[in-house]
């Protein structure tokens, strides 16, 4: 078998198992939080629709406010994109359906990342070897980018999109690049430069709001944070073990070299 | 595996770097694939995708 058949093969068995696991694990930690958050955000949105709003954010005003005020079909408060033009899954059924097919990708593709690398880097695939891949995964995907910018629930304030989006993107893969320099970096100045790595991206510090009053309670978003840390440790853990274990079985002769 | 003779080093050699090559491309792959479901601006996917984006922590809206 072609090593990269034996990568997307891993990939696709270990990115279905996680997928699926991690949404029954969503629906008792994380979705029923989304859930309640969407009960707050659809009040503020109301009460904001109700009211003047003269404390409109930018966003809204620019598309709501110029019409004499009354050309609310299809408004949508600031910086929120759940666009009235854009489709959307119906609650419940489809919705979670859409959920656990964008769960299985999104682990394949983080298991295609994960079998690639372990590849690259010439280690023995086992659970074990797997599983540490996993938790450094765990900690540039989820950790330190979660630092920055804790998960968000709906309705909770937040910075620009594509600045939020870069800053996390940049904060996960400065991690990963740092814990591969100190992990398996041959000199003490490898090491170093790696643990800089890890650091630099909250010297720089992610993008926040100034201030901002949130439509959810703070409580909530705690208990949310705590529910999608642990759901994640939890998917890259197995992904990682997985994948090892997988890539063992399926790389035959070709990966033991 | 340690008894191979130099003579099998070229060919070993290439065959190594293939595998780095084929490895790499599926590390690219599998950065799309996450772009793709957790990073897209696209309206309909970004809604379709929104619940796996908020409970794995990805920045959304």
């Amino acid at each position: 078998m072609s090593v990269f058949r034996a990568i997307v093969f891993t990939a696709a068995a270990a990115g279905l198992c996680v997928g699926l696991t991690v949404t029954a694990i969503q629906h008792v930690g994380p979705i029923p939080l989304i859930l309640k958050a969407e009960v707050y955000e659809k009040q503020a949105e109301a009460a904001r629709q109700a009211a003047p709003a003269p404390e409109a954010p930018a966003a809204a005003s620019a598309h709501g406010q110029d019409g004499g005020g009354h050309n609310h079909a299809g408004h949508d408060h600031g910086g929120h994109d759940h666009a009235a033009a854009a489709w959307e899954p119906t609650d419940g059924l489809e919705r979670n359906a859409y959920t656990a097919l964008f769960n299985v990708v999104e682990w394949i593709g983080f298991g295609l990342g994960l079998a690639g690398l372990l590849v690259v880097a010439r280690r023995p695939a086992s659970w074990r070897e797997g599983l540490f891949w996993g938790l450094g995964g765990f900690a540039a995907f989820a950790l330190a980018p979660g630092l920055g910018l804790p998960p968000e629930l709906p309705g909770a304030p937040a910075a620009e999109l594509g600045a939020r989006q870069a800053w996390w993107i940049g904060t996960a893969l400065a991690t990963a690049s740092g814990l591969a320099l100190m992990a398996l970096g041959r000199s003490v100045l490898l090491g170093v430069l790696g643990g800089l790595l890890v650091v630099a991206p909250h010297v720089i510090g992610a993008p926040q709001l100034a201030e901002g009053a949130s439509a959810v309670p703070d409580a909530l978003s705690r208990q949310f944070t705590t529910a999608v840390t642990v759901t994640t440790f939890i998917s890259w853990a197995l992904l990682g073990a997985l994948t090892g274990d997988f890539l063992r079985r399926f790389g035959g002769a070709e990966l033991k070299s | 595996m340690l008894h191979q003779s130099t003579v099998t080093i070229p060919a070993s050699t290439s065959k190594s770097t293939s595998a780095v090559a084929q490895a790499l491309f599926a590390v690219l792959l599998g950065a799309f694939i996450v772009g793709f479901a957790g990073f897209s601006n696209i309206g309909a996917v970004h809604n379709a995708a929104h619940d796996t984006r908020h409970a794995n922590g990805f920045p959304c809206h």
